[in-house]
């Protein structure tokens, strides 16, 4: 089950839960596994960055989830 | 990733591809472009800050001779909601706004009409004969003033987002953030030592020497092409067709050069108008925007008021920190205090930390990306109080960072754990540095800080062409600021094995290369010079390929070395290497010209870290601060351009001594900035500064075939606090505030008593 | 409003134009004669970027009127470069990196040839304080002026 956390300003749609842990073989399983568990959270899960083992996405879809892995969601980066 | 490394160009700093170009004024900016049968447009904008419009009457400006077109907010579509995209983010609606107001005037120098006429003063004529009512009404100037519970609200359908649960009236502020960890009741507790720090920072502008202008031109079919300075066309390009309600296929944007852009020139101002006027005009209208314009008008960086608090143990070990962050949006939603409240303790280790960060609407122009958006003036703040801490504990303040410092496996405050990092390596280096130990000169102080940024990837294309000679054109989609060219050429002749000087690089309009994101997060040289590398290994596998079928062998017998296909050993001996030159010259035989190509989402732009040390002096008479030497230590992950890339760590510099110690936007009571213009507005010029010593370091990022970490960014980050420390050794007096400006500095010397 | 003839020298042409009275030279050279190598950055005289030579002297060509060019030579980016190549300054330049977006850059070689012209054997102060007057956000001026050392030191000792 990989360790998911999530940031205050997306806790409005996990109910207030910070961190879950969920089943999921790549980002867009885990995103729809989140749905399932928290109607409504996709759209704004689907805009955040996210980090998955370190490594930050700013548009994540395929990537694989490892039962160990640790996904950070986050604000997206911008830059000058 | 390739290890260390004998690299044959990457590294070195030949003349960039463009230069000639650009020394003997040949080089097109946004302005340089004049077509047939071109008329003119100008704007017309607000003299309130905050307004509502009654009435608008155009009829005696369109009635003038030579006057072709007028239009006002009544003449745009109704911009639907929704996100901009991109990296520039933000309301589509907003920025509709923006860029031409509708009911409301919220800034002084917001545009309210636009006319096209025959020429500049035919424009300026027409522009004074246009009539606008306005209802006046209070303008709110500050953070503070946003924030007070009674505020007069810039929209009152700007509810808080992030909150758990929608507030029930509106308010200015846009939204809040929150990051934390840990317990900070608890880890102050354990703390022996306490600092706390207000600091203030006014808005400041990015300052490129270019104003922005543009050129469209569009046909009775209603298809527009338009030419401008941007850091993003294909951007530019999708925002215009957002705003305008257009089909993207009816527009083609090409980039000309651009005179700097430091993140202002990623969201579009002039070209929505240039286009509309073009259209009714039916013909090509040029744009320039003055540079009191550009002051008013387009993207500073927010003004911050910031607290912060740090608790450590004797040690030096951080216990605890919190900070209390707002940014000013300026009239619409969207100041930097996401990535201002994700950074402002990045370097650090810490195990208890709170962060309450909000985005305040205030009657000023919109803010817009200044390089590292929110982290200047965040890490100003906890960069000036851990050196206070340091005093505190009476500990060498690179110790006391050395003793804090994240490095690999470190949980980063916004989630994530770091990668490779070159932090420690940084503080090494400049612990080490001479700069560091070298004497002061009588009544000169010394002050270090770190600077932080994320950097990013997204999404790239290139193109790799192998002409018939066997030389070799990359075509790419970044505009490119300050010699990114080069980059993309020493990235593609060393990859494909080739002498820099076989190589150009150019940069195609929409229409002609794939899609990239903005030059902007520091992304370019990582994102598209990894795009770049892909193109080039595609063109060595259709080079082994034909080598391949032009020796009957099969493909993995043939390797690719030093820029040409040669036999894998064991593999006939008698068969003579191909050149690139001679499998180009051979092409047409072996499947058709050479096109290599990459298009791809750029993830893992690794973290930069610097450290910056400070020899400032202050005279006590007059408040002037002199800069005696500054030193700029940066990993760089791999240096591409070692001169490009030192050029970056020296302008940042220099774009940070000048918002440390001069740059800020001054508003009159009524809400109209004093000072727009460079007199007034004072960025640094030759006189004001010496020599920028730089240091880069390379601690590869293994994201990147060649290492790159981004560098444009971070140099911007550690002048603010290292020149406020520096300020602090030389006068014994802590300023807070910036800038450190002669009046703020004889000042906090007074009240001092010193 | 009636256009006044003005008969100037530009790069040791002989160029006539017409122009309104209150345009500036500036205008005139990126507007009417397309002649774009010298940028506006301000048009108030702040930054630089529209620096000319007018009869040798080192002015913003945003302060002159175009009917003020009537009788003087005019030199501007485009005539700094010769039939042999680059000049020695413009050489220094692409050498140092000493440009990184490249809008200040005409303007600061016009200032630079103003000084060496008058003074051969600057030190970095004068250097610095004469080209003060021409802004540049990219480089922090470093590499700047180390390009116009080494361009000192080559005009004086040619390679």
């Amino acid at each position: 089950m990989a360790r998911v956390v999530f940031p205050n300003h997306l806790l409005t749609f996990t109910g207030g839960e910070r961190e879950v842990e969920i089943a999921a073989g790549n980002f867009r399983q885990l995103l729809e596994a989140l749905e399932t568990r928290f109607p409504g959270c996709r759209e704004a899960l689907g805009k955040a960055a996210v980090a998955i083992d370190g490594q930050i996405y700013q548009d994540a879809f395929l990537e694989p989830i490892e039962p160990a892995s640790e996904v950070f969601f986050m604000q997206r980066i911008e830059g000058g | 990733m390739a290890e260390a490394v004998d690299f044959k160009v990457i590294g070195t700093s030949p003349v960039r591809p463009d230069g000639v170009d650009k020394v003997t004024g040949r080089a097109q900016y946004g302005a340089d472009l004049n077509l047939p049968n071109q008329i003119y447009g100008k704007v017309l904008r607000s003299p309130h800050a905050h307004a509502r419009i009654k009435r608008i009457d155009t009829s005696r400006a369109e009635a003038m001779p030579g006057v072709y077109a007028v239009i006002c907010g009544r003449d745009f579509p109704q911009a639907a909601h929704g996100e901009i995209g991109g990296e520039s983010g933000g309301d589509v609606s907003d920025l509709a706004k923006n860029i031409m107001a509708r009911d409301k005037v919220l800034y002084h120098g917001h545009a309210v009409a636009a006319v096209s006429a025959r020429s500049l003063r035919i424009a300026d004529e027409a522009l004074a004969a246009i009539e606008v009512e306005y209802e006046v009404l209070e303008p709110v100037l500050d953070i503070d003033a946003a924030m007070a519970p009674d505020a007069p609200l810039l929209d009152e359908n700007c509810f808080t987002k992030n909150l758990p649960e929608k507030p029930d009236k509106p308010s200015n502020i846009a939204a809040v953030m929150q990051l934390a960890r840990g317990d900070v009741d608890q880890g102050f507790e354990q703390a022996d030592v306490i600092v706390e720090g207000e600091y203030r920072i006014p808005m400041a502008h990015q300052g490129y020497i270019e104003p922005h202008a543009c050129v469209a031109n569009t046909n009775e079919a209603g298809q527009s092409t338009v030419w401008c300075c941007t850091q993003g066309h294909f951007e530019f390009r999708a925002m215009t067709a957002k705003v305008l309600n257009m089909n993207v296929a009816d527009l083609k944007f090409i980039a000309s050069e651009i005179g700097g852009g430091f993140g202002g020139k990623t969201v579009v101002y002039l070209e929505p108008l240039a286009v509309m006027l073009s259209r009714k005009a039916r013909r090509p209208v040029k744009m320039m925007m003055s540079r009191e314009d550009v002051f008013r008008a387009t993207g500073p960086t927010s003004g911050t008021h910031i607290k912060v608090k740090v608790g450590a143990k004797r040690d030096g070990t951080i216990t605890a920190a919190t900070a209390w962050m707002a940014y000013e949006a300026g009239a619409y939603a969207g100041a930097p205090m996401g990535p201002g409240a994700m950074a402002i303790f990045a370097p650090y280790d810490l195990e208890n930390f709170k962060v309450e960060a909000y985005d305040v609407l205030v009657n000023k122009p919109k803010v817009a990306a200044y390089r590292a958006p929110g982290a200047p003036q965040s890490m100003h703040a906890m960069e000036s109080a851990l050196d206070e801490l340091a005093r505190k504990l009476n500990m060498d303040p690179i110790d006391l960072r050395m003793k804090n410092a994240a490095e690999e496996g470190t949980q980063a405050p916004y989630g994530p754990k770091f990668p490779a990092i070159g932090l420690k390596k940084c503080l090494e280096a400049a612990k080490a540095h001479p700069a560091y130990s070298r004497p002061l000169p009588e009544g000169a102080g010394r002050g270090v800080a770190v600077g932080f940024w994320f950097n990013v990837g997204m999404q790239s294309s290139a193109e790799v062409h192998i002409n018939e000679n066997g030389t070799v054109t990359v075509v790419e989609g970044n505009p490119d600021i300050g010699g990114s060219r080069a980059s993309m050429c020493l990235m593609a002749a060393e990859t494909l094995g080739v002498p820099y000087e076989q190589v150009r690089a150019l940069i195609g309009d929409t229409e002609s290369t794939g899609f990239s994101n903005v030059t902007g997060g520091s992304r370019t040289t990582f994102a598209t010079g990894m795009a770049v590398v892909r193109a080039c290994e595609d063109i060595i596998a259709q080079c082994r390929a034909r080598a391949a079928a032009t020796w009957g062998v099969e493909e993995d017998q043939v390797l690719w070395e030093d820029g040409q296909a040669t036999p894998a050993p064991g593999v006939n001996a008698d068969i003579k290497p191909l050149s690139l030159a001679d499998i180009a010259a051979n092409a047409a035989k072996t499947g058709g010209p050479l096109l290599g190509r990459a298009s791809l989402n750029a993830q893992g732009a690794g973290a930069s870290f610097s450290v910056n040390i400070a020899d400032l002096q202050v005279d006590r008479e007059t408040g002037k601060v002199d800069v005696l030497a500054f030193t700029a230590i940066q990993d760089a992950g791999r240096a591409i351009h070692k001169a490009y890339v030192e050029g970056q760590l020296q302008g940042g510099a220099a774009q940070g001594l000048g918002w440390a110690l001069n740059e800020e936007y001054i508003y009159d009571a009524e809400g109209v900035m004093e000072n727009a213009g460079f007199l007034d507005y004072r960025i640094p010029v030759a006189s004001d500064l010496p020599m920028i010593d730089t240091q880069i370091i390379e601690v590869p990022n293994p994201s990147h075939p060649y290492g790159v970490r981004g560098v444009g960014e971070t140099p911007i980050v550690a002048p603010l606090a290292a020149a406020a420390n520096a300020v602090r050794s030389a006068t014994g007096v802590r300023i807070p505030d910036l800038p450190m400006s002669p009046p703020r500095i004889l000042a906090a010397l007074e009240a001092a008593g010193v | 409003m009636s256009k006044v003839q003005v008969s100037t020298s530009i790069n040791g042409e002989e160029v006539d134009f017409l122009c309104e009275p209150q345009q500036t030279l500036l205008d005139v050279l990126r507007e009417t004669l397309s002649r774009t190598g010298t940028k506006e950055g301000c048009g108030t005289g702040d930054c630089g970027a529209c620096s000319v030579l007018v009869d040798g002297r080192l002015v913003c060509s945003c302060l002159v009127l175009g009917v003020e060019a009537q009788g003087h030579e005019i030199t501007t980016i485009e005539g700094i470069a010769t039939d042999e190549g680059l000049h020695p300054i413009q050489q220094k330049f692409l050498e140092h990196a000493a440009l990184q977006c490249g809008i200040c850059t005409p303007g600061l070689i016009i200032a630079t040839k103003s000084l060496l012209d008058r003074d051969p054997n600057p030190d970095e102060t004068t250097i610095r304080y004469w080209l003060a007057g021409n802004l540049c956000r990219c480089t922090g001026y470093d590499k700047i002026v180390r390009a116009v050392q080494d361009a000192a030191k080559e005009l004086a000792h040619p390679a």
